[in-house]
């Protein structure tokens, strides 16, 4: 039995050491399992719905058909060494783990191994800085872009002056959470107001207490970091205190429909960032319905279509889609390697034209990444949530943060970074 | 005629007290080592490296530690998810306050960090047992997770509270950061189980290992026939803290190379290290192995044959192997109460005898 064993993951391994020809593969690092699996499952559905129609409707990215390794981590970094160790050799182009831990190991190993990580919206956030880090990419926009521009956000609220208001940031009690501390406590300092934290312990599911606590310190605004069951329970105690929903502003990951719907009524008026427009009224999901939902060939249950993940799902894989294009267009072959792909990233610029033809009008900001800067353009809108039409609407344009703050910030960060490791600069 | 104790003379009493009394163990004992220690390092890959054999030797490390206090002391402790973070993070501050310093230092001074704290959670072992106790080191590993991630000092103020191992070497081959070289690291940690494997057998078989088994089976004669319960205690703790320590910071440093205290150290931790030595069989260095193997290599397997081989969904492999891994939990310890080792040990005695069983 034990002797079986070894010598069918031995040729299991051997097999798939030897990277299929002509496939561009992409890595799928999912959590579908855990406490985390209902924000984990529709973004997985959607990259990979997105992948199933570029395969389908047009054959692949410029010939080349996609091939897609599933791998679970459960949201676990142990899981999510092995997936990388296990994926890595089939000729992976691009990691994107949706986890801030699993990101922080893999930053060091991407690099030494040559494959780009693309962290959409997460991550470290100074890794934007792509004269420090190499092969990982943050766009559209980071924590700290967020943190900047949820504060605009209050201040238009507030008429222009946040000056001796209290701002509170309930946050998951993790690398993630704690990420925008930094940047909401130099902006409390440019904007003189008052910044208190409050922390949730993993996974999030006891938070009287927290709630307590804003209750106490009745602050002007909360802004929310939260993932995973942590977010419907902030908002069911937020409409259980009768916080005025439309000053609790949650980052894009605390915007699910599966976040906002467990309080019902109570959840109108509840804010969030956004990185991109939701629903399903844009060109490309009739090609969906065609290509891949009538065939039976959507991902997991199919029920999450056009919700808020389920889109950002959508979007990474148009974006990972387009940055291998781009590779393509760069180098000139189809069958494109990682370094190539790091390439395409790096060179990747999606323009509102562009949007359109990929059949997603208005769906995002426009994308301009640079040698110099990885995370840009860093632009993101408000959107507020309606529990009588269950819609989010867009309620600002795309805005962009206060790079007066944020910069410094990201210089000072990946400056410590690329000193703990020797590393010198890029792009002079 | 190849498992018989027949002919296998000893003339001395350090022969007789041999930990492997039959020549055929013996010779498959050394010759296991010698393939896992000169034979191995030649072909192992980034995946079998990193998937396999470095969760492996690190959890086995673990997994002794709490062995000699849970299994051969007799104190049941929930605390090694927090030890462990102890060492983890002593290794980081020593990694970054001190760069020149070898990476075995580093290790072993984490280790004896661990052992400090170890001690110091294990006072209230003096007044209370059992289930009380495990309540009291359960306090530790909530204590040290919180501590954390409170103390901004322990990791140098960083934005996140994320530490990140850096590029160190033992004697000039690089060991820790992303370009260390599997061979590298593999050896490394195998070294690390293999010093503390055969340290922790001559401790148990000594002196203090008698001393403990002694307060394992009933504490108030130990005391009576002259073990001095103090002593006995707290050594327990601060071996196997050390030993818990050392797991942690190899766990950080050269295995995952990041981690945050809430995710790595969590509660699920303890408990995994605790399953591991009851299946693997409380009071026992085999067991301690088995029950790591168990824990470490079954999951993995499960998911290679499940997603690699019949190439079902991830989330239904992940599902049916917790539930495969539960069932051969209860399967075993219905079998055999006394862990995996208990089983091979009657195997053992029974090949012994075979084919004449009476």
């Amino acid at each position: 039995m034990k002797k079986s064993i070894i010598t069918a993951m031995t040729a299991f391994l051997v097999s798939s050491a030897v990277p299929a020809a002509a496939e561009l593969v992409f890595p799928l690092l999912s959590y579908r399992t855990g406490a985390y699996a209902p924000n984990g499952i529709p973004i997985a559905d959607g990259f990979s719905d997105y992948l199933t129609l570029i395969n389908e409707r047009d054959g692949g990215i410029g010939g080349e058909k996609i091939k897609m390794i599933e791998c679970e981590t459960a949201y676990n970094t142990e899981k999510g060494v092995e997936c990388y160790e296990s994926t890595k050799g089939q000729g992976s182009l691009v990691y994107w783990p949706l986890s801030t831990g699993i990101t922080y190991q893999l930053i060091p190993k991407v690099t030494a191994d040559g494959i780009p990580l693309h962290t959409m919206g997460y991550g470290r956030t100074s890794a934007a800085n792509g004269k420090v880090f190499s092969h990982v990419f943050n766009f559209p926009g980071t924590y700290w872009d967020a943190a900047s521009i949820i504060t605009k956000h209050m201040m238009d609220v507030e008429g222009g002056s946040l000056k001796g208001k209290k701002i509170a940031l309930v946050h998951h009690n993790s690398a993630y959470g704690k990420e925008p501390i930094r940047t909401f406590e130099a902006l409390s300092e440019k904007h003189e107001f008052e910044f208190i934290t409050l922390p949730v312990d993993h996974p999030g599911q006891e938070q009287k207490s927290t709630w307590l606590q804003v209750r106490k310190e009745r602050p002007d605004f909360v802004a929310m970091w939260g993932w995973g069951v942590m977010n419907q329970v902030a908002i069911k105690e937020a409409a259980s205190i009768r916080y005025p929903m439309d000053r609790f502003i949650g980052v894009w990951w605390s915007s699910n429909e599966g976040d906002v719907l467990p309080a019902g009524d109570g959840a109108t008026g509840y804010k969030a960032i956004a990185l991109h427009n939701t629903g399903t009224d844009f060109e490309i999901y009739k090609d969906l319905e065609k290509h891949v939902i009538s065939k039976g060939l959507a991902a997991g249950a199919g029920d999450h279509i056009g919700e808020v993940l389920y889109n950002r799902g959508f979007m990474q894989g148009a974006l990972v889609v387009e940055a291998a294009r781009t590779a393509q267009k760069i180098h000139g072959v189809s069958n494109i390697t990682p370094a190539m792909m790091r390439d395409g990233m790096e060179a990747l610029k999606i323009d509102q034209a562009r949007w359109a033809e990929m059949g997603l009008a208005n769906y995002a900001a426009d994308i301009n990444v640079t040698c110099e800067n990885h995370g840009g353009p860093g632009l993101a809108a408000i959107q507020q949530w309606d529990a009588g039409t269950q819609k989010w609407t867009m309620i600002t344009d795309f805005v962009g943060a206060d790079r007066s703050i944020v910069d410094p910030l990201i210089l000072e960060d990946s400056a410590a970074y690329a000193a703990e490791n020797n590393i010198s600069e890029r792009c002079n | 005629m190849i498992y018989r104790e027949a002919g296998d003379f000893k003339t001395t009493y350090k022969a007789d007290q041999d930990t492997f009394p039959i020549r055929f163990d013996r010779v498959a004992f050394w010759l296991s080592i010698f393939v896992v220690a000169l034979i191995i390092p030649f072909f192992v890959n980034d995946y079998w490296e990193k998937a396999v054999f470095l969760p492996f030797f690190i959890y086995a490390i673990a997994a002794i530690g709490l062995n000699i206090l849970t299994g051969y002391c007799g104190q049941v402790s929930l605390g090694t998810g927090g030890f462990m973070a102890v060492g983890a993070y002593s290794s980081y501050k020593l990694m970054t306050s001190f760069p020149s310093l070898d990476m075995f230092v580093v290790v072993i001074l984490s280790g004896f960090v661990t052992a400090v704290v170890g001690i110091i959670f294990g006072m209230p072992s003096l007044r209370i047992k059992g289930f009380y106790l495990a309540v009291a080191t359960l306090a530790s590993q909530f204590f040290l997770v919180w501590l954390f991630n409170k103390w901004e000092w322990t990791y140098n103020y960083s934005a996140t509270g994320q530490i990140t191992a850096p590029e160190r070497d033992f004697l000039g081959i690089v060991v820790t950061g992303a370009y260390s070289d599997p061979w590298a690291t593999y050896i490394f940690c195998f070294g690390f189980l293999f010093i503390f494997g055969w340290m922790a057998r001559n401790l148990v078989c000594g002196h203090i290992g008698r001393s403990w088994m002694a307060i394992r089976d009933m504490d108030i004669a130990a005391e009576i026939i002259g073990v001095n319960p103090l002593k006995a205690k707290l050594s327990a703790f601060a071996v196997s803290s050390f030993y818990i320590g050392v797991a942690g910071a190899l766990y950080f440093a050269v295995w995952l190379g990041a981690a945050e205290p809430t995710e790595a150290f969590s509660i699920d931790k303890s408990f995994d290290v605790l399953f591991m030595i009851i299946i693997g069989g409380l009071g026992s260095m085999t067991g301690s192995l088995i029950g790591a193997a168990f824990i470490v290599l079954l999951p993995v397997t499960f998911k290679t044959l499940l997603v690699g081989f019949l190439g079902w969904p991830t989330d239904i492999a992940e599902f049916i192997q917790i539930i495969l891994i539960g069932s051969l939990i209860i399967f075993f310890l219905i079998k055999e109460p006394h862990g995996i080792a208990a089983l091979w040990r009657t195997l053992k005695q029974k090949l012994r005898l075979w084919p004449f069983p009476h």
